[in-house]
């Protein structure tokens, strides 16, 4: 018996699976995240993976949460240890009164134990072998007979997982029989000599409502199919390449013309990040809606061409899937570390509208508007997503599009008014949004062709190295970035249950973690209101909202508070009112971490009045 | 420098093409490039080109990288949409311009620092996709912006104006397009009118990427003795292989050569080309063929002109891709958006 009492919950737990790489375990456990799903229980998978192909350990960690807590929340519950590697550290992870499940085929010493946890061995090795005799069907059998003991343990609906074999296995419908087999073989096994249910149990909910469940990449590049992108150019690099593989697979479904059978895209996969750009800048100017994804490293290539869209005002789109830096960093963990390098992108004076999803569901939302926001104000848009939501599988709301919205392609003019007289220069503000007008190459025989250069110009694009004209250029440019501040997506403002001095700004992926933190404070009598930004330029709401009260803490997952910089840059607030909390280890940021790290702030406060702190 | 515009007179007595359009129509402002400049002969080329092609100006889009020869597109084809792109990369800004609208024609200028140096890399995979284009390198062997460095196309052993001799390799950018897969590969002279005009005419009509090596001498830095890229040397070391006579489609065939001496070459558009051969055993199909007489002859210290390679039946990026036949640039909101109903079957499909 365990010295501490077997932790008990239901519908409220975190399992881990720790695997080898390349083991095949990864669709047992993502078969294991949908069961729950199915059962009307939320569920949180993240990969823990290793940039490596085969032989690393990796993991799959699924919280489960009947109150939707989809943050990541540290710890685990239920160890199912799969890989000798990593053995010692995954007993040491799990909480007090947790659950080790383990292939007991090879006896482990007692050594290699701990008393405060409950261990469930299951010759695992032993019950494939006898079954099987290829290696191959040795090894993928053997994780859905993990599966199956696990549907024992956990009190799982096993017609939910068969059914959900059915349906993965479609098309190849002789591996279904098989597969449900070796589900029964470790079902029966657990149910005839392990006492189950354990502590930790599911039990059928319906708290999944009508929610979706999709990795972000996916849906980010869905809504690049919705936003009426045709060009996409990439190269390969983790974590933003399933998006541009996302863009294939949907494009090869929703965009063929159904007579012809022709590709209403183009995709290229370029030499490099630098040709990426290249091509999504020159389809952009010749007025097709083009995009790249990327991460970090590829930013750092794309700099050079970053200006000149911006400086020649040409509409283009970048997913940056952000990984952790800097140089090639951690290339399969997480970070929201590339705020301030695409926030300047370039030498030079540049500015750049940056758009912060929160999930999958705003990721496509983003992915569709950021095609609008390109065209309407004639520059780069990044769209922000990070690994942790990119490619992890997140429940989210559904995707909604409207029939009757139109693509907004901004100010072109056309051959008519071309004709018409009406008077066109390239970089000419007639609106006094600090928009001018472009034309699409080819549009008319004699009138509103105009070269575009990254060199500078005056308002009918003819080159100049004038002072006045250089200086009324760039000031025009900063005007349209005030445009924007009322184009992009608004921050979303949530109050504290009470009035409250203290306030949070944080953003993207760490959407999930907050609202779970936000609890915890106010379950220990910390109120605070609460601020997601969405977009930069900064509304200005945010200076506002800092304005409102006494200080704000800014919750970012990188080392340098990029995201504070920015507010303090761009609003011109005085730095000790944001108070920077950040989590940078490469792990997705945690409820736990937020509330720990804003709880111990405040306590100070409550010990040393706030002047003297900040004197 | 500064914009130059150029005057907009017109001569009553102009020869029309068949659009009534005179070269002046082709033409753009005054160049502000070095007096005997080979870039303006190029220039002027390009400009005979498409007037005797009868090319509409604005459906045409020229882009250039950076470097003195990217800055000719100012100086020919005023009503052209142009863009000075960023130094080396001209070819992916080309290739996204071209999957956006393949309806327009793409004419990219580059040089020698541009192409070979600094955007070798995008030259060599704008060829090899295949992009439908009229890549030019006005190749001068030098950096005449900066004053007169060597670029990777100088010969080894070459000398500088300051005296320095070259002991790296020399790039030769047309033997690297053959080899890279180009559908349309020939050199020429920027001396050379006679040969040049009908290659780029060529070139134009050709479906693919077309490459154009134009050896194009540089006055300032590069045209004294001991230079390997001099107007002196070029015309002494010149070996032509063929010449061409450019036959649109609408334009009945008329050869007045020998026989045995003529290659017609039948393009994807129905346009031909009539080659007058001068080097009897050169066959302008045969890929191979034309990198081993380039090689026999560079060894010999010649410099092969011509028309050296053409694909009759070759297939461009588009083609490869299966797009549509409508340029991307102008699909609709219809044809891009699945709609609300196809979405709520993929909301179905992920629960």
């Amino acid at each position: 018996m365990p010295s501490t009492s077997p932790i008990s919950s239901v519908n409220d737990f975190v399992v881990r699976f720790a695997n080898v790489n390349g083991s095949g375990s990864a669709s047992a456990n993502e078969l294991f995240a949908r069961a729950v799903l199915r059962m009307g229980v939320p569920v949180a998978p993240r990969n823990i993976f290793p940039s490596n192909i085969q032989g690393l350990p990796t993991w799959y960690e699924v919280r489960i949460s009947e109150s939707s807590h989809l943050g990541a929340r540290g710890g685990t519950d239920l160890m199912v240890a799969m890989n000798p590697q990593t053995w010692e550290k995954d007993v040491a992870s799990i909480e007090p009164g947790g659950y080790l499940f383990y292939d007991s085929t090879k006896p482990l010493p007692a050594s290699k134990f701990r008393d405060d946890i409950t261990v469930i061995g299951v010759p695992l090795t032993e019950i494939t072998n006898g079954q099987y005799s290829d290696p191959r069907q040795r090894q993928l059998f053997k994780n859905i007979i993990y599966l199956g003991v696990l549907s024992a343990l956990l009190d799982m609906d096993v017609l939910v997982i068969e059914t959900l074999i059915g349906e993965q296995f479609k098309g190849k419908d002789k591996l279904i029989a098989p597969n449900i087999d070796a589900l029964h073989l470790g079902r029966d096994y657990a149910l005839q000599n392990l006492q189950c249910p354990l502590g930790v149990r599911l039990r059928k909910a319906d708290a999944v409502g009508d929610r979706i469940f999709i990795e972000g990449n996916s849906a980010a590049a869905l809504g690049a199919v919705y936003g009426g992108a045709t060009v996409c150019a990439w190269y390969p690099i983790t974590p933003s390449s399933s998006l541009a593989d996302a863009f294939t697979r949907h494009c090869a479904r929703l965009r063929v013309d159904p007579d012809t059978k022709k590709n209403r895209y183009a995709i290229i996969q370029a030499e490099d990040e630098l040709a990426s750009i290249g091509i999504v800048i020159g389809a952009a100017w010749n007025g097709a809606r083009s995009f790249t994804a990327t991460s970090g490293p590829g930013i750092s290539l794309m700099q050079e061409f970053l200006g000149l869209a911006y400086f020649a005002e040409i509409p283009s789109v970048v997913f940056d899937v952000q990984r952790a830096g800097p140089s090639t960093g951690m290339p399969t963990r997480t970070q929201q570390c590339d705020i301030t390098s695409c926030a300047y992108a370039s030498h030079g004076d540049t500015k750049h509208v940056l758009l912060f999803p929160e999930d999958p569901a705003e990721a496509f939302e983003f992915g569709a508007l950021a095609f609008d926001l390109a065209d309407r104000l004639q520059t780069p848009i990044f769209v922000m997503l990070d690994l942790d939501i990119g490619m992890n599988h997140r429940l989210c709301k559904p995707f909604k599009w409207d029939d009757t919205r139109k693509f907004d392609r901004g100010k072109v003019m056309t051959a008519a008014e071309l004709e018409s007289g009406k008077d066109f220069g390239r970089y000419l503000d007639v609106d006094g949004d600090g928009i001018p007008y472009r034309t699409y190459p080819g549009t008319h025989p004699t009138k509103g062709s105009f070269f575009t250069r990254g060199t500078s110009r005056d308002r009918y694009a003819r080159y100049t190295e004038e002072g006045a004209p250089y200086a009324d250029n760039m000031q025009r440019l900063l005007r349209k970035f005030e445009t924007a501040k009322d184009l992009v997506p608004r921050p979303v403002l949530a109050n504290a249950s009470k009035p409250t001095k203290y306030g949070v700004i944080y953003f993207g992926s760490t959407s999930p973690a907050m609202d779970e933190a936000i609890a915890m404070l106010e379950a220990r009598g910390s109120e605070l209101d609460r601020m997601r930004v969405r977009a930069f330029p900064f509304h200005s709401s945010v200076s506002s909202f800092v304005a409102d009260h006494d200080f704000v803490f800014v919750v970012e997952q990188n080392r340098d508070s990029q995201l504070r910089s920015l507010i303090v840059n761009e609003c011109g607030i005085d730095p000790v009112r944001l108070v920077p909390i950040l989590h940078y280890d490469g792990t997705p940021i945690t409820a736990r971490f937020i509330a720990r790290a804003i709880g111990d702030h405040l306590d100070a406060l409550k010990v040393t009045p706030l002047r003297k702190v900040v004197s | 420098m500064t914009y130059l515009a150029k005057p907009k007179f017109h001569h009553p007595g102009l020869p029309k093409n068949d659009l009534g359009f005179t070269h002046r129509d082709y033409e753009g402002s005054i160049s502000t490039l070095c007096a005997g400049c080979g870039h303006d002969s190029i220039t002027a080329a390009i400009i005979e080109a498409c007037f005797e092609l009868s090319l509409p100006p604005h459906r045409i889009a020229k882009l250039s990288g950076i470097g003195c020869s990217s800055k000719t597109p100012t100086y020919f084809l005023g009503n052209s949409h142009g863009f000075n792109t960023v130094h080396g990369r001209m070819p992916s800004v080309l290739t996204g311009a071209n999957l956006a609208n393949r309806d327009l024609i793409y004419l990219g200028v580059s040089g020698d620092g541009d192409s070979a140096s600094i955007g070798f890399g995008q030259f060599a995979h704008s060829i090899r996709r295949g992009v439908n284009m009229v890549y030019i390198v006005e190749n001068n062997g030098v950096y005449g912006l900066t004053k007169g460095q060597f670029s990777a196309t100088a010969d080894r052993g070459s000398k500088s104006k300051r005296g320095a001799i070259n002991t790296d390799s020399s790039i030769d950018l047309a033997a690297v397009a053959l080899q890279l897969g180009a559908t349309f590969v020939a050199r020429s002279f920027s001396g050379d009118k006679a040969q040049l005009v009908p290659i780029i005419k060529a070139a134009i009509e050709h479906e693919g990427a077309a490459f154009i090596d134009v050896l194009s001498p540089c006055v300032a830095f590069n045209n004294h003795t001991g230079s390997t890229k001099s107007f002196d040397y070029v015309r002494e070391h010149n070996e032509a292989v063929n010449f061409l006579d450019f036959i649109t489609p609408r334009a009945p065939i008329k050869v007045a050569y020998e026989p045995g001496t003529v290659q017609i070459v039948e393009q994807h558009d129905g346009s031909k080309l009539a080659l007058k051969k001068i080097a009897a055993d050169y066959d302008a199909n045969d890929r191979v063929g034309a990198m081993t007489f380039m090689q026999v002859h560079t060894a010999k210290g010649q410099i092969v002109t011509g028309l050296l390679y053409v694909e009759p039946e070759s297939e461009d990026l588009h083609g490869h891709l299966g797009t549509v036949a409508a340029p991307l640039n102008a699909l609709n909101e219809k044809e891009l958006c699945p709609g609300s109903a196809a979405l709520e079957k993929i909301n179905a499909s992920l629960r």
